[in-house]
């Protein structure tokens, strides 16, 4: 017996130990080095809704990423058959997703078969139409490659936004992907969310384009738009009024360069009028580029823009080689170093919608942790009173029950790093009535066992054994909800799910060797008589 | 020994089951059509069900709802609700509408810092959800709870019997059926946080059941002899004074919450005090009496296995 209750004691003592070494990060604000170095780090992390923070869900349009890859072979195509002077009426991507190519004679038909065969088998040929003698083709890619092009738009999208988040310096930021085409992005403790938004969710698909100087604006705008142009649009802020206007610019549609040759993008400050921009370095591709693009077209134009808006097109002085550009514009030193941080990490391969923004203000958060600290403390102590009025001193080892399961779900939460969210909270509260209940079960077993005047040793041993199965089962009812919620549920539910099985899990513990091997202490140093229960 | 609200009880809770299941006839309806209502979206649904903005700001002084809702009106907010927490001068606002277009949450803001420029303010929280997610939301809330229904009934049937698991599983039903019943009545919002809720309850009353149930599986091996009203009224009274016990400690747990936790937890905390109150009478007069309604007129052949 005294070997049994020295190992049962044990148990606890070290759990408590172990619990307790966990609980130290959370609870002491800054480790001592030689504890770092050897001991565990792990903290209770808090939810969102306790601490502020920022939850997005973000959809990646993963058909656009689709589109332009279509687009992308079209452009090809227009390229290869105007290289081998095959004459072409239109290469372009329909709307619902294929090539369209028309050819005007037979010859043209010949040489185009032979093309496609050789370069493009990877493209089916959906439909071919011959009217009149000109050919029209319907190329579409196939599924495979599509279904590729999705999954690898999100996972780089899911990389691109990672990389701006870091660089733009979130503590524990959570960014995984969710189901097919979804990201999930947490900021905890975030001040700005808006620009948090305006960095995540943009595209920031730079493109430098010529502004077409051969056709009027006016007619443009007017609607007679000439094939190979489109208007897009600058926007002016009055720097002192605040005031935004919309400039319209014709350019060419074609991008001579896009934002995958930089390697490397900074905010600076010019020094004589104090104005933010935004230097870019190209890699050595690029710069052969653009060193290319601004030697065929000195005095003309160059629009460079960003996700189709127009940020500046200055006058092509002189051919620039060496790899540098720079994007200027009205920019705050925010803006531009935000801008910055997007062209660093690149263009997400296809945009992104914000499906669900939660973001809680650190105040509400504060004033949440406040409350549901106090509410909490007063409900345990509410229970404790009650329970050592009503149970005597046997209600004051239901309390040390209760001082065990807290401190042990707290050091495995820690050790797990788990989350404590608003609905974990709701777990916790759950496992601890339970715990609770499991001495009430007992002490009213042992209460109807000395009725019959059984002796306290008897009475509290057949009491226990009677209640143990009562406490399985409804343990182990309660365990398989928690779990099944954790395997279905999502967001909140999975918090519930969390804290309440590892709660219930404790709490069979607890309540099975955490008060029985006092009890079995007393009896075993002397017969007790009576039993304050 | 220490305190003893109960002493030995003989209440006949199976012979007064007629009342019961009218009772509980009468409040499952009305828990059912809330159900009904809330998943044809015609209930109070809670923005991460329905889809939608919300925004709640925390002012420095006081202020006017009626002033609030004309600023949003003027502005082309017309179908927003407000609700006003006097304690620390909160405002929350809520548009039900799911919106493609997003940032209307910065819409909103907006209009108040233009309305009350003179009145200061913090976004204490915003929150946009699209219809799609909405929609999720609330499908992968239902096919959790279902799920972890069927677990349980599964492994009450092995410790048990079949209809011990289907009745524990009617029972707990009916409590969360009942507290979304009394929401729904009460036009309170049903959102994420109610499920939570709903879930812990549910929790409390399975184990309430359960307790009740071994008591009865224990007297049913002692007392073969006597027909199975009595040895269920036996077990019920038996186990009647940690029924009470375990409720007021639970209780006193939650009406903490209630009264200190704050706006956040304030509905939360509604629900678990009555869902408590309803589990504790749904374990005495319905869980049993749906056993023994089945039972009655067959020999009891229980396992007795431990």
């Amino acid at each position: 017996m005294w070997r049994s209750i020295q190992w049962r004691a044990g148990l606890i003592a070290g759990f408590l130990a172990l619990s307790i070494l966990f609980l130290v990060p959370t609870l002491v604000d800054r480790l001592p080095k030689w504890w770092t170095k050897f001991l565990p780090t792990e903290k209770i992390n808090l939810g969102l809704d306790l601490r502020g923070g920022m939850h997005l869900l973000l959809e990646v349009e993963t058909q656009k990423a689709v589109e332009s890859a279509l687009d992308k072979y079209a452009s090809e195509i227009k390229d290869v058959l105007i290289k081998k002077d095959i004459p072409a009426r239109q290469v372009e991507r329909t709307p619902d997703g294929k090539i369209s190519v028309v050819l005007p004679d037979a010859k043209a038909n010949d040489r185009f078969s032979q093309i496609r065969a050789e370069q493009y088998g990877n493209l089916r040929v959906a439909s071919l139409r011959e009217q009149e003698g000109k050919f029209q083709y319907l190329l579409e890619m196939n599924p495979n490659e599509a279904k590729a092009i999705e999954e690898s738009a999100v996972r780089q999208g899911l990389e691109t936004i990672r990389n701006r988040v870091d660089q733009f310096g979130v503590a524990e930021p959570v960014i995984v992907p969710q189901g097919d085409k979804e990201i999930l992005v947490q900021l905890p403790g975030i001040k700005e969310p808006q620009r948090a938004i305006e960095l995540i969710g943009r595209t920031a698909l730079l493109e430098f384009k010529l502004v077409d100087e051969e056709n009027s604006l006016e007619e443009a705008l007017k609607g007679n738009l000439p094939p190979g142009s489109e208007i897009l649009y600058q926007k002016i802020t009055e720097k002192d009024t605040g005031v935004v206007t919309r400039r319209p610019y014709l350019l060419k549609k074609r991008a001579l360069m896009t934002g995958d040759v930089l390697t490397d993008a900074r905010m600076r400050i010019k020094s004589d009028f104090n104005e933010p921009y935004v230097s870019l370095d190209f890699d050595n591709r690029g710069a052969r580029l653009f060193d290319q693009i601004t030697a065929e077209n000195v005095k003309k134009r160059l629009a460079i823009v960003l996700d189709n808006n127009v940020y500046s097109a200055p006058v092509i002085q002189e051919r620039i080689s060496g790899g540098k550009a720079q994007i200027s514009g009205s920019f705050t030193p925010e803006e531009a170093s935000d801008l910055a941080i997007v062209l660093r990490a690149g263009a997400l391969p296809a945009p992104v919608k914000i499906i669900q923004n939660v973001t809680v203000g650190p105040s509400l958060g504060q004033d949440s942790i406040d409350k549901g600290l106090r509410a909490a403390l007063i409900g345990a102590a509410l229970v404790v009173i009650f329970m050592a009025v009503y149970y005597g001193l046997s209600g004051l080892l239901a309390d040390w029950a209760l001082f065990l399961n807290i401190v042990y779900l707290m050091g495995a939460m820690a050790s797990m790093r788990a989350t404590l969210t608003l609905p974990g909270i709701a777990g916790i509260i759950l496992a601890i009535g339970m715990a609770v209940d499991s001495n009430v079960l007992m002490f009213e077993r042992i209460r109807e066992e000395l009725r019959l005047g059984k002796t306290v040793r008897a009475a509290v041993d057949s009491g226990y054994d009677k209640a143990l199965f009562t406490i399985i089962d409804s343990h182990v009812t309660t365990l398989i909800t928690a779990v099944v919620l954790f395997q279905f549920g999502t967001g909140p539910i999975k918090g519930f799910a969390v804290t309440l099985s590892l709660g219930v899990v404790i709490n069979l513990f607890t309540a099975l060797i955490g008060t029985k091997v006092i009890f079995d202490w007393i009896n075993f140093k002397k017969q007790l008589k009576a039993l304050s229960i | 020994m220490g305190i003893q609200i109960l002493g030995k009880t003989n209440i006949d809770f199976i012979g007064k089951r007629k009342y019961a299941f009218i009772l509980s006839a009468v409040l499952v309806s009305v828990g059912i059509l809330s159900l009904v209502q809330v998943w044809r979206g015609q209930a109070n649904l809670g923005i991460d069900f329905a889809g939608g903005t919300s925004v709640q700001l925390k002012f420095e002084k006081p202020f006017q709802l009626d002033k609030a809702r004309h600023a949003l009106e003027v502005n082309g907010f017309k179908d927003s609700e407000l609700q006003q927490f006097t304690e620390g001068n909160k405002l929350l606002i809520q548009l039900k509408k799911s919106t493609t277009e997003g940032k209307v949450a910065d819409k909103i803001v907006s209009v108040f810092s233009k309305e009350f420029a003179d009145n200061k303010f913090v976004i204490d929280s915003t929150t946009e959800i699209g219809p799609k997610v909405g929609k999720t939301l609330r499908d992968d809330a239902l096919i959790a709870v279902i799920v972890s229904a069927i677990g349980m009934i599964v492994y009450l049937a092995w410790r048990f019997e079949f209809v011990f698991g289907v009745a524990a599983a009617v029972a707990t039903f009916h409590d969360v059926l009942v507290v979304l019943g009394i929401f729904f009545l009460l036009g309170k919002e049903v959102n994420l946080l109610l499920v939570t809720a709903l879930l812990t309850l549910a929790g409390y009353s399975l184990t309430d059941t359960v307790v009740i149930y071994d008591r009865i599986r224990e007297n049913l091996r002692l007392h073969t002899r006597d027909p199975l009203a009595a040895v269920m009224n036996r077990s019920v009274n038996e186990v009647l004074s940690r029924t009470i016990v375990t409720t007021i400690t639970v209780f006193l747990a939650c009406i903490a919450l209630f009264l200190f936790g704050g706006e956040v937890l304030h509905d939360f905390s509604f629900a678990l005090l009555i869902g408590i109150c309803v589990g504790t009478y749904s374990s005495v007069f319905v869980a049993s009496p749906i056993v023994y309604e089945v039972r009655k007129g067959k020999k009891v052949k229980i396992r007795t296995r431990r």
